[in-house]
């Protein structure tokens, strides 16, 4: 166990009645981190962001204060874009930090402002979470009476508006190009990357910082403690604490802050002071690490450290910080079909391999799941996936213009290789698979026929 | 039904005023108008694109896009049931079906009275609180099959107004930028670099030896 004392950085204030108001915020530190950034040149909050070593945390984990960088000189407006639209199967985090602490965030989007030099903000939280959406409002209203946002920002020469902005469901929207055509009042499709990198040609074709609501609430703890305090705690690439929601069959689902880096897997799994076990003393089945779009873990990953690059290199990711707990008597098969299908649903039908690919996934691991499967289906399942993200590859491949098609075949490569006994009891034959399942995490049992997903 | 009342005219168009481009209003003024109306209406769409300067149509491609806007009236309480991963692994499947049993309607439908509609949804974020479902958005946490028919028979014989608003309304305080404190919308062609990076330019980088 490497359970350690590390501080509450973004979640000081969930247990904290009436956190979520400005008095509350102020006298618990609020809006010092600002102060502190207005005190230095907006270079020097960069480097402050660069020393901490703050990973995106919204699912694919870029270090924020390079990100930031991205951005041309000389061009003008820059934007910044907040991603509050949580919806990853599994994910829930942001949502609390909205609702719990909307100031922390707010006072994090304008130290982010004041660095990269962006002279708007918008705010786009997920259509879905109503109570986020008041928080937010009522906190910014606070925010703006108080001199904290808009003009003049603390009687400096900073001004900057920030805008509530909110969905109307549609998970693809939390992919950045999509979230930028969504804000523009389009229907939310990605773009085309290049040349539509959002750093270089982003809201209206200009320079857009997207960040996640995670991220931007570490920075106000960043700037008053120091980067070099948030870089001491966690290890090698993964530093500072994170969130992490672990629900499914755990005793204590919930949403813990822990050390990044150093905390491991089976911490946070079984640790009474987090997940507490699987429920009923059942045995641990499969895992997904990082949200719904991640390849499985098992039990002999248990020990790895919640590390980005340990759990990159393993074969999957951390990605939004969502630990869902198979036990024993989990249908595998029914689970993985849950996950495709809501990639089919999802789908935006801009391109041809996910928008076809996804809903034949989903119709073929359907009828496995009724017990009307052929013989040939698994063979068919992964033929499909092959299609969608060629050669089944960790990280994957991809033919289409975002991630979301190649989310849909981790569950399936994953459920495929490891319990190919549980498609052949469904569908009542032998079952082969031909084409290679090259990923990383997409491994048989240790103590399986060596044959299985070569 | 119907185009925005004035009221809801004066809203919009404080909306739009905050956004350097008129349509990125859209997806705020297609909640305006489900606010108003429970659903967004054929008149409603025609006005929006009167407000922001773009078709009918392309308001109509924005708003059919995204499942939250309703082109069709929908219950009074719409009730979402999660059945995505985690819910699932705790019972979110059979809590719908559940739900279809009591309400005697298949995800998907509104029941004969027009109070309630249920829906099969995705993943809304909950998940260490499974089973979970929304009633117009509002959470309700762990929900068993009793504390789900509990409150079907509550919401039936009137409901919780100050908790579960109308359908169609979501956040009851609205963001307002007092004229004095507004930096304004930074409008592409209009603006330069920022004040406060032009008063604290970084210093020139060392000259490599």
């Amino acid at each position: 166990m490497t359970i350690t004392e590390a501080p509450r950085i973004v979640s000081s204030r969930f247990d904290v009645a009436d956190g979520h108001t400005i008095d509350v915020y102020e006298s618990t530190h609020g809006y010092e981190g600002l102060r502190a950034a207005l005190a230095k040149r907006p270079d020097e909050v960069v480097e402050e962001v660069k020393t901490a070593s703050l990973l995106g945390r919204g699912g694919a984990g870029f270090p924020a204060g390079v990100k930031w960088g991205f951005c041309p000189p000389g061009v003008w407006p820059r934007y910044l874009v907040v991603n509050g639209d949580e919806s990853e199967p599994g994910t829930y985090k942001d949502r609390l930090l909205m609702e719990r602490d909307p100031h922390q965030l707010i006072e994090g989007v304008l130290i982010a402002c004041y660095a990269i030099g962006c002279e708007q903000a918008f705010l786009y939280v997920r259509g879905e979470m109503a109570l986020a959406q008041e928080r937010i409002a009522a906190a910014l209203n606070e925010a703006y009476a108080k001199g904290y946002v808009g003009r003049n920002i603390m009687g400096s020469d900073f001004s900057v508006d920030v805008v509530l902005h909110w969905g109307a469901g549609a998970y693809i929207v939390g992919e950045e190009t999509a979230l930028i055509e969504s804000l523009e009042g389009n229907r939310g499709m990605p773009r085309l990357k290049p040349p539509f990198f959002p750093a270089a040609k982003g809201l209206y074709l200009q320079p857009t910082v997207v960040n996640n609501v995670e991220t931007l609430s570490n920075l106000p703890w960043i700037l008053r403690e120091g980067g070099a305090a948030f870089a001491e705690l966690g290890a090698e690439a993964s530093r500072g604490t994170r969130l992490f929601a672990v629900s499914g069959h755990v005793r204590q689902p919930g949403v813990y802050e822990v050390e990044f880096g150093v905390t491991t897997f089976r911490d946070l799994i079984y640790s009474p002071l987090y997940a507490g076990g699987i429920r009923d003393g059942n045995e641990i089945k499969a895992y997904i690490p990082g949200g719904s779009s991640a390849p499985w873990f098992f039990e002999e990953h248990l020990d790895l450290p919640l590390e980005k690059g340990v759990v990159d290199r393993a074969g999957s990711m951390l990605g939004s910080g969502a630990v869902v707990v198979f036990d024993e008597t989990t249908d595998v098969v029914k689970a993985a079909l849950r996950v495709v299908r809501f990639y089919a649903r999802e789908s935006c039908g801009k391109c041809t391999p996910c928008r076809e690919g996804t809903s034949w996934l989903e119709k073929i691991l359907e009828r496995i799941s009724d017990g009307l499967g052929r013989p040939s289906d698994l063979e068919l399942l992964v033929d499909v996936c092959d299609n969608i993200s060629p050669g089944i590859a960790w990280p994957p491949k991809q033919t289409t213009i975002c991630p979301l098609g190649p989310s849909a075949v981790s569950p399936i490569a994953s459920a495929v290789t490891r319990f190919r006994d549980e498609f052949a009891a469904r569908i009542g034959e032998p079952v082969t698979v031909s084409t290679p399942i090259t990923g990383g995490a997409y491994t048989a049992a240790p103590d399986a026929p060596a044959e299985v997903g070569a | 039904m119907s185009r925005l009342t004035p009221e809801n005219v004066t809203l919009a168009e404080e909306i739009i005023g905050r956004y350097p481009r008129p349509k990125s209003a859209l997806i705020p003024l297609l909640h305006l108008a489900q606010e108003q109306d429970g659903y967004v209406a054929d008149d409603a769409m025609e006005h929006l694109a009167e407000l922001v300067g773009v078709t009918p149509a392309e308001v109509l491609g924005t708003c059919s896009f995204y499942e939250m806007f309703k082109r069709e009236p929908v219950g009074t309480y719409v009730v979402n049931v999660c059945t995505n991963i985690s819910c699932q692994l705790l019972g979110g499947e059979e809590l719908l079906h559940h739900a279809e049993e009591r309400l005697g309607i298949r995800a998907g439908s509104t029941t004969a009275d027009g109070r309630f509609t249920l829906e099969d949804v995705e993943c809304i974020a909950a998940c260490t609180e499974a089973p979970c479902l929304q009633v117009n958005y509002r959470y309700f946490h762990r929900i068993t099959t009793d504390e789900f028919d509990a409150l079907v028979d509550e919401l039936a014989a009137g409901g919780r107004p100050d908790e579960i608003p109308p359908h169609g309304t979501l956040a009851r305080v609205r963001q307002h930028i007092p004229d004095d404190r507004a930096a304004g919308p930074a409008v592409p062609g209009e603006c330069g670099e920022p004040v406060w990076i032009t008063a604290r330019p970084a210093p020139a980088p060392e000259p490599r030896s």
